[in-house]
């Protein structure tokens, strides 16, 4: 089989397209753990509920794109606030393993309300990404893929540019470093919390939004948070970089074997690679290294 | 003491409990007068720290409660007040153990510090830490948990300096210290609280050098105020000398000396 340089490109271009989807995800997983330390196994499932609330501002009610994605963000917004107060701030106290098992229940109480709302059946979102698909010299990119890149690209520059210039990047890790003395020097620790939980979910109902709009929605498509589980340990579970580059590049890795390789082969790359780096660079490529002073 | 309008923080009174079951505090009382430095001096689980956490309201972080008696800050009550919003309003509490966030920078450090400057109108000044603690200058770029310990409560005192405070709760400065690099510390205190004009309430297990800076102290045991009394009172005080300063008047000779006892314990 003679590979041929333009499905290479086009394989790595389709293939960055849902890394970038999968580094959007991860850097939602990254804000929540880079300020509470939480490990949110539910961030797949704020990502599908979040597909589902456009579905239903956009095909429901029949609201205009312009209406149905802001409306969409806000009530994200809204549910990963009412997620914090009420499931993780009462447990602030205790032992992260039990927050974490809050969490893995969290992924059946999102599918059961999805499930209740708009039953089990797979549905397609409303286009609203422009049809045309996108040339690149000569390689063939489909136009949901190349948009939602760009826009996912967007939103993740914004985002590193904020927490490298905000002082407010600061207080999340100082929250995460040390509750009681980030309270003692003036950081309001439990709004540290609130606005980590809405900002990750807006996020991931970005996120939501437009794997969506690429594949369709159901409420299974939250195991799309498992990859992104891969990304964020490659990447470093508190660096918004890591989750970015190790997005773009697990997703190009997924593609590329899947083309080249088989279907099958996919997973057995992307473990591998969170094996190897596991045993090299146990922090994550860009993770923070625990300081130990001897 | 001083009149009631002279006093920036008043403990009344005050029971704590930790975990609904240990009662660490019963029924204390003690008072720091605008500009002063008051040391409370105690033995290892004699509930110092624990009168500072109910003051920065910290304690509930740590599932303790006061049952009983008022705080009250430049004549405000602290209870129901939330931990950040009385840093906000000018007390400080330099937690025991340093507690620097490890992986900032110093100057990150520093900047996190400035929360504290939220909703006062006053510009963030890292200049005066650094002119404090020279050291911390050329280290600004260094990550604080690199730091050495001396370095580390050197940064834990210029978060303070950086939130503008009217009072610091100091909480064993001195803590895992060499000697020299103490006094250097207590010094700097001490320039602080007469330069800025900042009260403090000082914790200390290191009584002679945290009598040497302040203006009056308290002693406690078991939860309450045993002796109190202005330093000059208190350093010439017979049993403070023996118990806590660690002057003898005994001689060997003295073979009853074993039947001195706190007085204050019966």
């Amino acid at each position: 089989m003679a590979i041929e340089f333009i499905d290479i490109v086009e394989t790595s271009l389709a293939g960055l397209g849902t890394g970038s989807l999968m580094a959007l995800t991860g850097v939602a997983f990254v804000i929540i753990y880079k300020a509470t330390k939480v490990i949110n196994l539910a961030i797949g499932e704020m990502l599908m509920i979040g597909a589902f609330v456009f579905y239903g501002f956009s095909a429901g009610l029949a609201l205009p794109i312009w209406a149905s994605v802001p409306a969409t963000l806000v009530v994200a917004a809204l549910i990963g606030g009412v997620i914090e107060r009420t499931m993780i701030r009462p447990l602030l106290k205790d032992n992260p393993v039990s927050v974490f098992m809050v969490t893995i229940g969290l992924t059946s109480v999102l599918i059961g309300v999805v499930e209740l709302v708009w039953s089990a059946e797979p549905r397609r979102l409303p286009e609203f990404l422009p049809q045309q698909p996108v040339l690149l010299g000569d390689a063939f990119i489909p136009s949901k893929t190349a948009y939602s890149f760009l826009i996912a690209s967007a939103v993740m520059a914004v985002l590193i540019t904020v927490f490298a210039f905000w002082r407010g990047g600061i207080a999340l890790r100082a929250t995460a470093t040390d509750r009681a003395a980030a309270s003692s020097v003036g950081i309001d620790v439990p709004g540290v919390f609130s606005f980590s939980w809405m900002l990750a979910a807006t996020v991931a109902a970005l996120a939501g939004i437009l794997v969506g709009s690429v594949g369709g929605i159901s409420s299974a498509m939250g195991l799309f948070g498992l990859s992104v589980f891969v990304v964020v340990i490659v990447g470093g579970l508190d660096s918004i970089l890591g989750a970015l580059i190790a997005g773009l590049f697990i997703g190009w890795l997924e593609a590329m074997v899947g083309r080249f390789m088989g279907g099958e082969f996919k997973l057995l790359a992307t473990f591998s690679i969170l094996l190897i780096v596991l045993v090299v660079r146990p922090y994550g490529l860009f993770g923070t290294h625990e300081i130990e002073r001897l | 003491m001083a009149a009631t309008g002279d006093l920036i923080l008043e403990v009344n009174n005050i029971e704590v409990v930790y975990n609904k079951a240990i009662q660490a505090l019963r029924g204390l009382s003690l008072a720091v007068p605008k500009g002063k430095i008051v040391a409370l001096l105690g033995s290892n689980g004699a509930g110092k720290s624990t009168v500072l956490k109910a003051v920065s309201a910290l304690l509930p972080m740590e599932n303790g409660l006061v049952t009983e008696g008022r705080i009250t800050f430049d004549g405000e009550a602290v209870e129901q007040t939330a931990p950040h919003t009385l840093v906000r309003r000018g007390l400080f509490h330099v937690m025991e153990g340093r507690r620097i966030f490890a992986d900032l920078t110093v100057e990150e450090n520093l900047t996190a510090a400035t929360y504290a400057l939220t909703g006062r109108d006053i510009a963030p000044d890292f200049d005066i830490v650094y002119r404090y603690f020279p050291r911390l200058a050329e280290r600004r770029k260094s990550i604080a948990g690199y730091l050495s310990g001396g370095e580390q409560q050197m940064l834990a005192i210029g978060r303070a300096l950086v939130a503008k405070p009217r009072v610091i709760l100091l909480d064993e400065p001195s803590l895992g210290l060499a000697p020299l690099l103490v006094e250097e510390i207590f010094a700097i205190i001490a320039r602080i609280n007469a330069e800025e004009g900042v009260s403090m309430l000082l914790v200390e297990q290191n009584a002679s050098v945290a009598l040497s800076i302040a203006h009056y102290g308290y002693i406690m045991e078991t939860g309450r105020i045993v002796i109190d009394g202005p330093t000059e009172k208190l350093t010439s005080d017979r049993d403070v000398q023996e118990f806590y300063l660690g002057l003898s008047h005994k001689s060997y000779r003295d073979i009853k000396h074993y039947k001195r006892r706190k007085r204050w314990l019966s």
